[in-house]
């Protein structure tokens, strides 16, 4: 048992760190991104691709680098520190994971070469109206006909989908379940709007659009679906780590620095002390946090579905309330766009929206309180 | 970054867990389940049953009884004993004044107290709040006076767990009056039968006698009862306050009382809002456990993890939500509190509430959790 990063991991997480700390250590410099289309930096996005970290997650045979789940965790942690707005998240780790999980050798090689190169932006149209993060799609449905597929229905929020090169899109299946299917991102009827954690989404309409399925034609992919998305939740988890971290240390900073009644704030009991229940619920989810992505590095689906439920039930209670109180103790300024702060909490709060809210994994885990008497943490 | 326990730590684990679960009296264990005050006699019966085998002051020198053990052996050996329902060993014993004389000790006094301290053969008791001196412990007024070679000790501690079966007692008190606070406070050993001594119960709200006063009239005391040097006795407490990173927080244990309750629960478990209760509970207890094992698996070196400071303040208040939840779910049932053996309700509901009443403490003793916050804002986040 073990809690720390070896030495590579440490050169990877000084990297990525480096990088984005460059492009957004400024703040002004994230705003200024996210107010001009598409929302993040083509130029930081073709950075992460040389420096190897689109590739991360992926096989060497698929033009991928083969690095495990702690790697990825150290990138979200870092993107989530600056609140990067690139969608590292949507397209490498969820969009990319279905191609990597469920294409064939050829799709594999082709659409993870071109992401891994930063040649190609994926997005995962898989949200539809009225849907809450189920594996799988009802409001869009695939049609067959003559060995040629077609997709029909609306999507909608597909984050980054307008700015997407290729869509990977969930559709139920004529004969039940769901199947995946990738899409041009110019095949489809985008509109595109902004989310107020400064990113993108968009509606995006079929209508009886050509569509290719991805891996084998009219297969149910929903339990593949469902363990992408637990790989997501998970890095979802760490990219909030990161944004707590700088959440609760802006804070800190700012009730050193700013005075009132001539004094500084950090003059007030009442303040500090909610400063340091910040920190319990920071170190708490960051725990469950490491562990999920451990539990992850051991390959075991049916692990991992409960770590992920209990990472994100965790780090939901400590985004609402590190995020919640971070804009309380700055006070007014806390409030504005152009100070940081406020952001980290849009953005804490858009990361819970993705992959399910805290009363949704609580839900999940209530169920199945009578199939075991104490967790054990340790396999 | 890797979950597995090696294979040794493995096989340690099983071997702790065969020991506690085959080798300490059922009877015993079975008190602690079911959450019963122990007799004197359990206490040292379970304390001894331990020693003989090695496993009641494991992370004292090796040279007095210590195991030389990793910082996650230490937290297998205790995690599987709370699981097991195993009382730990004395910690006024095991954990206070044990490793203070080893640490600051003269030889004589080693020899003179270590090996029946780790036996429990000799009961110590703790002297260290006073009426006037709680969360601000250095401002103690218990004064010994130098009277040739003895000291001269008069006033009152206070909270003093269990001290009407004290043998010894270990004390702060003031012996330099004219230095800063802090400066002026030594550690003196105090046999408790000694002329001038009085120990007064002091009854709690759970209906039950578990913390007494103590009081000093003029009680001579042997100067050789000193431990260390005069004036060292601030550092003890800080060192005695702070050196443990292991069992900080009582998880085993609440794990243990929090499974209990879902059985207990019945059908009350599938109520969803029961059910949410319970899954919120087990999620911070696993979350809690977690950050108690980054700590010990970053304690190699000599500073303490910084998020151990989380340790106390969590953990304590995830005891007391679940003996909360025992109550709650004992109903009506829990006003039972006086009935006996013929009682209708379980044996547990009518335990609920005093259990739940007594553990009010814990959030209190051991450095407040207001003490807590304040060392996180000020030693972690710098406020």
């Amino acid at each position: 048992m073990d809690f720390t990063y070896d030495d590579e991991q440490d050169a990877l997480r000084d990297a990525v760190r480096g990088l984005v700390g460059r492009a957004y250590s400024d703040f002004e410099q994230r705003r200024q991104t996210t107010k001009a289309d598409p929302g993040f930096s083509e130029k930081v996005w073709t950075q992460l691709a040389e420096m190897g970290v689109l590739g991360l997650p992926f096989s060497e045979d698929d033009g991928g680098v083969g690095a495990g789940p702690v790697e990825i965790s150290i990138v979200a942690q870092e993107l989530g520190r600056v609140i990067a707005p690139e969608p590292y998240l949507t397209s490498v780790v969820l969009a990319g994971g279905l191609v990597s999980a469920v294409g064939t050798t050829e799709q594999r090689g082709e659409v993870l070469g071109a992401l891994s190169a930063g040649e190609s932006v994926l997005a995962l149209a898989h949200d539809e109206p009225g849907s809450r993060w189920s594996p799988s799609a009802t409001a869009v449905t695939a049609t067959e006909e003559g060995g040629s597929w077609t997709l029909s229905g609306v999507k909608e929020p597909v984050v980054h989908g307008a700015r997407a090169d290729l869509l990977v899109v969930s559709a139920a299946l004529p004969d039940g379940g769901t199947g995946l299917f990738l899409v041009e991102g110019s095949a489809a009827e985008r509109t595109d709007y902004a989310t107020y954690d400064g990113g993108r989404a968009a509606k995006v309409t079929f209508s009886g659009t050509a569509a290719t399925p991805l891996g084998e034609a009219g297969r149910d992919v929903t339990a593949s679906i469902a363990t992408v998305q637990d790989i997501g939740r998970i890095m979802a988890c760490n990219q909030a780590v990161g944004a707590m971290e700088v959440a609760l240390r802006t804070t800190t900073e700012y009730l050193k620095s700013r005075k009132q009644f001539g004094v500084p704030l950090n003059t007030f009991q009442a303040l500090n002390f909610r400063a340091a229940d910040m920190y319990v619920s920071l170190e708490l989810a960051t725990s469950l946090t490491q562990w999920a992505t451990m539990v992850l590095a051991t390959g075991d689906a049916e692990a991992t579905r409960d770590a992920a439920h209990r990472a994100s039930l965790q780090v939901s209670r400590a985004s609402r309330h590190v995020g919640q109180e971070a804009i309380q103790l700055h006070g007014g300024i806390g409030m504005t766009a152009e100070y940081s702060v406020g952001s980290y909490v849009s953005v804490l709060t858009a990361l819970e929206r993705l992959l399910g809210d805290g009363q949704h994994h609580l839900s999940a885990l209530a169920g199945g309180i009578g199939d075991y008497g104490s967790i054990d943490p340790l396999p | 970054m890797e979950l597995q326990l090696t294979a040794e730590e493995q096989e340690f684990r099983a071997e702790m867990r065969d020991f506690f679960t085959t080798k300490v009296s059922q009877e015993i264990r079975d008190a602690v389940a079911a959450g019963h005050e122990l007799t004197r006699e359990q206490i040292v019966e379970a304390h001894q049953t331990l020693n003989a085998a090695g496993l009641a002051v494991p992370h004292w020198p090796e040279e007095w009884g210590g195991r030389g053990w990793s910082q996650i052996q230490r937290h297998i050996w205790n995690e599987e004993m709370q699981a097991a329902a195993v009382p730990p060993p004395l910690a006024f014993n095991a954990s206070m004044i044990g490793p203070v004389i080893a640490q600051f000790g003269s030889q004589e006094i080693k020899e003179r107290f270590l090996a029946k301290t780790a036996n429990l053969d000799i009961w110590w008791s703790q002297g260290f709040s006073e009426p006037d001196a709680g969360s601000d412990l250095a401002g103690l007024r218990t004064t010994a006076v130098r009277d040739g070679d003895d000291w001269v000790v008069n006033g009152q501690k206070t909270w003093t767990t269990l001290g009407q079966y004290g043998d010894w007692i270990f004390t702060l008190v003031r012996t330099d009056p004219e230095v800063k606070k802090q400066k002026g406070i030594s550690m003196l050993l105090i046999d408790m039968t000694s002329p001038g001594v009085e120990v007064r119960p002091i009854e709690l709200i759970d209906g039950g006698h578990e913390v007494n006063e103590v009081w000093f009239s003029d009680v001579r005391v042997p100067g050789e009862n000193l431990v260390g040097e005069p004036g060292q006795g601030w550092t003890m407490a800080k060192f005695l306050l702070g050196n443990e990173r292991v069992g900080v927080a009582p998880v085993g244990s609440t794990k243990r009382r929090l499974a209990r309750a879902k059985e207990l629960a019945g059908e009350q478990a599938h109520d969803p809002l029961t059910a949410a209760r319970i899954a919120e509970l087990e999620n911070e207890l696993l979350a809690l456990e977690l950050t108690a094992l980054r700590v010990v698996a970053h304690s190699a070196g000599s500073e303490p993890h910084p998020a151990s400071s989380v340790l106390k303040l969590k953990g304590t208040e995830l005891q007391q939500a679940v003996s909360e939840l025992l109550v709650d779910l004992a109903g009506p049932g829990s006003l039972a509190s006086g009935a006996g053996d013929d009682s209708a309700l379980p044996d547990w509901a009518r335990h609920a509430t005093p259990s739940y009443l007594n553990l009010r403490k814990a959030s209190i003793y051991g450095g407040s959790n207001e003490i807590q916050r304040q060392i996180i804002s000020r030693t972690i986040l710098g406020l």
